[in-house]
């Protein structure tokens, strides 16, 4: 990169040129305020927070947007950008509710944060304010435009998800983010996958809470309640409790939740052990069979949704087992139940998930292992919603003591913890299906060709002399062009493990919160899957056909994968699902 | 497909009409009588006087000539604007000059037995600025009016004297000469260059010099996909040029484009118009189409190995879309909204693509100076604005209507001796130039020579031509108010300054007009004006406080009244007004009372009578019925 010299608040520096004015001045450690920039997603220069001086111009410049120039003269803290910075918060404020108390994302919001920095209160200008009903029609999220201070990170964040259902609709002061012709969300092609959520920098969006249900559940007599936690939370949560990004509190997670009253705290990675069974065994079937390739997995609920509004022309590629979710709540509903005589009917299911699309898909069809009426899954919280009720609890997580899962359904191997990282179970796949192939143990479990943050990664292994072509694919925008691809036969793979999320579940839309100046500067999702991967390197079984747990399933329940009653328990169907928008 | 020998054959063959209709335009021939009886009625059809019924007119002459059988001599011709909107609808005889006004379909019987047949030109009809005081007045030539003398009609030089629906009209009169010389004689860097020597600067208001756009174009010639956009989207309240020239001339700005895609390495153009401007479409597209018949659009043009297609996108009439960059993405189909820059659309325009944008009045200038020269044109105007500028001249003025006049030219000609000054013996108090984006200018400035340059400096902007003349009943806190709350309606909703910072600049300007303000109101909405100018995302917002600012840098004191001495001076803000009898006039006659909507006057007959100020809602009824002039307003 050519180096340029620009001078900053009357200070020379060599910075990098190509780069934005606000990148430049980070790279030096002057830190810039956004409330609309999302690198790579929402470069609009909307929000006018990171205006800066620049000599001979004629307005402050928006820094984000601007290129850096050899010989640049910037002034990037004079009373004249700290009072631009400071009327803008004002008018924003002026035409948000304010209503920081009961906000969920109070002390966690970048708006606030900001109005504390620059001391604004809000006060300057009192003036009229639009008035918005909550969007309320999914069963994943809330949306009240009260809130919102249109950065259009939601907007840009959606239609990055191929989907794009919501935009900025009217204008001037009545603009606000809405679906076409102010639909409901529930009609149109939302897939539920939570990317405006953790998009947002304020409260205007998030999960449905879901929390006072847990602990009406919990504070039952009647009710036995167990949870299940998804594989990336344990990568993810301690970050609500100040830990580092990446660290893994796998142990403290339990413990807490364990002092937050569940009966019962299982590990979602079992499932996921069981997933690579089934799977495993779908795919050699078709590969044997000539049956319909590439076999596209089926764990990210986001997908599926994706799947059955936009490409039903998928559906016999589809891989008809649940997600580690629906199999987890399934077996407890079944299996657990019947073993420790519970009565499904008093039994409870929360799940921990990293996902807003687990909510919805508590509600999908074929989800209902125990029989008719008995959802596989009675509850799904978001990884934020359970940072809410460890906090209302009291509990001191940073110093709660390490504990293990649950043994009756908590064991897991390491390839099912990766499963929270784009790739993970393309390569848990992999690792079974390979060895089950070749009927010899690898020597090394390892695929990292699949792994890492690009949005599609390719590569061919030889298995026992068959060339087998995968892909994986995160994001939707990818997914979208993966399968035109396939369909219109430029691209041939075996086997495409997709997830709707950019990164996978440790991106997941159910994720704590990241303000932009984490999101921007520090690649999040690669830090977050760093756990994940130390974890499965750590851990003694690292694929899924040798935990043992899950073998003693099959022999004493389950019999075989792919058996009747595993169809029963931890497969499902898709249908074509309307969208109106 | 017609050749550059076709093109002149046309110009030969129509030799006769253009001598009919004489070249020099608004002056009446001499030569009339070489025309042995052959007329060519020229009605304005431009939109004063097409909403005045003119088209109605053209039927009803039409029918009469029909019933005479003269459709071989006289023939009626439906053009552009004229400019006198004020005298609506009005039409010229040609050869013989005869300027008429206001004109009815009932008048058609009349003018052609009387005039046209019988040679005795309706004197009735016939335009008389000195209204009757001068018996000869109906004699003064119409380019010798007040209105028309110190006027310069080059943009709008076919305006008046082409039916723009004929392409051969147009022909005639030296068109698509420009873009044939630019092809065969010229290379583009000539084209560029001569532009950039007329001192050419862009018409849609913020006069970037035109040269330096085409030229930061040019760059990878027959690489790459570049785009040709005529910016049409004129949204100012009350303004009318772009629109008469487009309905008036609409070849003159597809030729222009054709030479701008040649400079620039262009095969493909667009006009982007309003879709509330229907005359303007039609007649565009009637051109294109024309234009496209005889191969001057289109492939191989004038078989020069030139392609210049153009395609015509309608607006929704979002004011914001005339920002350039919203103007592109809404041509793309999404939401009308800037983008940030750089980089500039010169280098990444429509599509993604290097884009050369210029409005209407710009390209319409282009084929007279590539035609007659950089010199000739550089050698109107002032030392930095050069050539001609149309303004559209409304509001407390005797002459409504299109004016074009050269750079240079003084508000006070403009107003006082074009405009015919201020009805009924008004004052004059401001003129309100560049539209919401501009501001108000005060007496005093009446001598500045007008240009881009000078009315910056005083506080207003040039914008796209719009001048609103105000008077002493006008109230400046108000006229701010109007302009505000066009953009506030009008403002994107993108950034944060200009959704959220103009309405609660509206909204202490209500405080004010409603004497509820305070003098810390004053200090906010000028704090919050100037940081609007300085931190919108677009032109839009950066321009949207000028009016407020304006009005505070000349009319400071008006502003104070409003919020110390909770009075309107001007008498307008119904809620700083109180009415109130004088005893001593009144004479008890009960007409107010009687009148009065809401009960609020009482008194015997023939007694003083007063008002109930609570009752009283400030419609004025009781002024305009009062025959003593009792009733007072303050």
């Amino acid at each position: 990169m050519e180096q340029i010299t620009i001078k900053v608040n009357g200070v020379d520096y060599q910075v990098d040129g190509g780069q934005s004015v606000l990148d430049a001045c980070h790279s030096i450690g002057i830190h810039i305020p956004t409330l609309c920039w999302m690198r790579g997603l929402n470069e609009i220069g909307a929000c006018r927070m990171c205006v800066v001086e620049l000599k001979g111009a004629k307005r402050l410049i928006t820094a984000c947007v601007y290129p850096v120039k050899d010989g640049m003269e910037l002034t990037t803290n004079s009373l004249v950008v700290q009072k631009a910075r400071k009327m803008n918060l004002e008018l924003l404020l002026s035409s948000h509710d304010q209503n920081c108390l009961s906000c969920s994302r109070s002390t966690d919001c970048e708006l606030q944060a900001l109005c504390k920095e620059y001391d604004v209160d809000g006060m300057k200008f009192i003036g009229t304010k639009e008035h918005f009903e909550k969007e309320t029609s999914t069963l994943h999220l809330v949306r009240d435009n009260n809130k919102c201070i249109l950065c259009r990170r939601c907007v840009s964040a959606c239609q990055h998800q191929y989907v794009g259902v919501i935009s900025p609709a009217d204008r001037g002061f009545e603009t606000h983010i809405a679906c076409a012709f102010e639909a409901p969300l529930a009609e149109t092609g939302c897939v539920s996958c939570g990317q405006c959520i953790v998009n947002c920098p304020t409260g205007a969006l998030m999960e449905k809470d879901d929390t006072d249900k847990v602990l009406d559940a919990i504070n039952d007599p009647e009710k036995t309640v167990v949870v299940q936690t998804a594989p990336s939370i344990r990568a993810t949560i301690g970050e609500a409790f100040g830990f580092p990004i990446g660290t893994n509190t796998e142990g403290k997670m339990v413990a807490a939740l364990r002092r937050l009253g569940f009966d019962q705290v299982f590990d979602t990675d079992t499932a996921a052990d069981i997933t690579i069974w089934e799977e495993a065994n779908e795919f050699i079937e078709r590969v044997k069979n000539n049956g319909t390739l590439p076999l596209l997995t089926s764990c990210c609920p986001g997908w599926t949704k994706f799947l059955e509004m936009y490409h039903p022309e998928f559906f016999n590629n589809i891989s008809s087992c649940k997600s580690p979710q629906g199999m987890m709540g399934g077996l407890i509903k079944t299996y657990w139940a019947e073993k420790n005589e519970v009565d499904t009917k008093n039994l409870v299911v929360v799940s921990i998930m990293p996902c807003t699309a687990k909510k919805f898909e508590l509600d999908r069809y074929d989800m209902h292992a125990a029989g008719e009426g008995i959802q596989d899954n009675d509850i799904s919280l978001t990884t934020r919603e359970l940072v809410k009720l460890i906090r209302r609890a009291g509990l001191d997580f940073a110093n709660l003591p390490d504990e293990k899962f649950d043994e009756a359904l908590g064991d897991s191997s390491g390839a099912s913890v990766i499963f929270g990282a784009s790739g993970g179970v393309l390569e848990a796949a992999l690792r079974t299906a390979a060895s089950w192939i070749s009927g010899e143990e690898l020597a090394n479990p390892e695929f990292v060709e699949v792994r890492g943050e690009e949005g599609i990664k390719e590569a061919t292994y030889n298995v026992a002399g068959i060339d087998v072509n995968v892909c994986s694919v995160s994001g939707l925008e990818g997914v979208e062009k993966v399968l035109r691809q396939v369909r219109d036969g430029e691209k041939s793979y075996h086997i495409i493990e997709i997830m709707a999320c950019p990164g996978g579940c440790v991106n997941g839309g159910g994720q704590p919160s990241q303000p932009a100046k984490v999101r921007n500067f520090i690649d999040l999702k690669e830090l977050r899957a760093k756990a994940l991967y130390d974890e499965d390197v750590a851990k003694a079984v690292r694929v899924s056909h040798k935990n043992e747990l899950v073998m003693k399933l099959y022999d004493e329940y389950l019999e075989k994968p792919g058996s009747h009653k595993a169809h029963d328990i931890l497969h499902t169907t898709y249908q074509l699902r309307q969208r109106n928008y | 497909m017609k050749t550059s020998q076709d093109l002149a054959a046309i110009r030969e063959g129509m030799k006769q009409l253009v001598a009919l209709r004489t070249v020099d335009g608004f002056k009446p021939d001499a030569a009339a009588q070489d025309y042995s009886g052959k007329y060519h009625i020229m009605l304005c059809a431009g939109p004063g006087c097409e909403t005045s019924n003119s088209l109605a007119i053209a039927r009803a002459l039409e029918e009469g000539i029909k019933a005479n059988n003269l459709e071989d001599e006289i023939r009626v011709v439906r053009t552009g604007c004229l400019g006198l909107c004020e005298m609506a609808p009005i039409m010229v005889t040609k050869p013989d000059g005869v300027f008429y006004c206001k004109v009815t379909p009932e008048d058609a019987e009349e003018i052609i037995k009387e005039h046209l047949i019988g040679g005795r030109p309706v004197k009735r009809l016939q335009y008389d600025e000195s209204e009757g005081a001068d018996p000869d007045g109906i004699n003064v030539p119409m380019g010798e009016t007040s209105f028309y003398k110190k006027q310069m009609r080059l943009t709008m030089k076919n305006c008046g004297r082409i039916n723009p629906e004929e392409i051969d009209e147009y022909i005639a009169f030296d068109g698509y000469k420009a873009l044939e010389k630019a092809l065969t004689t010229m290379t583009p860097d000539g084209v560029v260059d001569v532009v950039l020597a007329s001192g050419l600067r862009g018409r849609g208001g913020a006069g970037f010099p035109t040269g330096r756009k085409w030229s930061a174009a040019t760059r990878n010639r027959g690489e790459i996909q570049k785009y040709v956009v005529c910016n049409a989207d004129e949204g100012d309240p009350g303004a009318f040029m772009d629109r008469s020239v487009l309905e008036g001339d609409p070849h003159a700005v597809l030729e222009a484009m054709a030479i701008a895609g040649y400079a620039i390495g262009s095969d493909k153009g667009y006009v982007y118009v309003r879709a509330e401007y229907p005359t303007a479409v039609k007649r565009l597209t009637i051109a294109l189409m024309q234009a496209r018949e005889y191969g001057l659009i289109g492939k191989n043009i004038l078989g020069t190995g030139f392609d210049f297609d153009v395609d015509i996108k309608l607006g929704a009439g979002a004011f914001v879309c005339g920002e350039s960059s919203a103007l592109m993405k809404s041509i793309e189909g999404h939401r009308g909204e800037p983008r940030p820059r750089p980089p500039s659309s010169a280098v990444k325009g429509l599509y993604g693509q290097p884009t050369l944008l210029n409005n209407v009045e710009t390209f319409a200038s282009i084929p007279q100076i590539i035609l007659n020269g950089a010199e000739w044109y550089s050698s109107i105007g002032t030392e930095k604005s050069k050539g001609t500028k149309v303004f559209s001249i409304v509001g407390k003025i005797k002459n409504v209507g299109l004016a074009e006049v050269p750079m240079g030219t003084t508000l006070r000609e403009l107003i006082e001796e074009i405009g015919g000054g201020i009805p009924n013996g008004g004052k004059f108090k401001a003129a309100q130039t560049g539209g919401p984006s501009g501001g108000c200018i005060p007496p005093q400035h009446l001598d500045t020579p007008i240009d881009f340059d000078n009315l910056i400096e005083i506080g207003s902007m040039m914008g796209s031509g719009g001048l609103i003349v105000l008077d002493e009943d006008t109230c400046m806190v108000d006229t701010a108010r109007f302009f505000l709350d066009f953009t506030v309606d009008e403002s994107c909703g993108k950034c944060t300054p200009c959704r959220v910072g103009t309405r609660r600049m509206l909204e202490i300007l209500d405080k004010i007009t409603a004497g509820k303000a305070t003098l810390e109101d004053l200090d906010n909405i000028e704090e919050l004006a100037h940081f609007i100018s300085t931190n919108s995302f677009c032109g839009l917002g950066q321009t949207a406080p000028n009016p407020v600012l304006s009005t505070l840098r000349y009319f400071r004191e008006e502003y104070e009244e409003h919020i110390v001495n909770k009075k309107c001076p001007a008498g307008i803000c119904k809620a700083l007004l109180t009415y109130s009898i004088d005893p001593e006039k009144c004479v008890g006659c009960t007409l107010c009372a009687r009148n009065c909507p809401t009960g609020a006057i009482s008194g015997e007959v023939k007694q003083p009578h007063v008002i109930d100020t609570e009752k009283c809602i400030k419609c004025g009824v009781c002024i305009d019925n009062c025959k003593f002039d009792a009733v007072k307003r303050g």
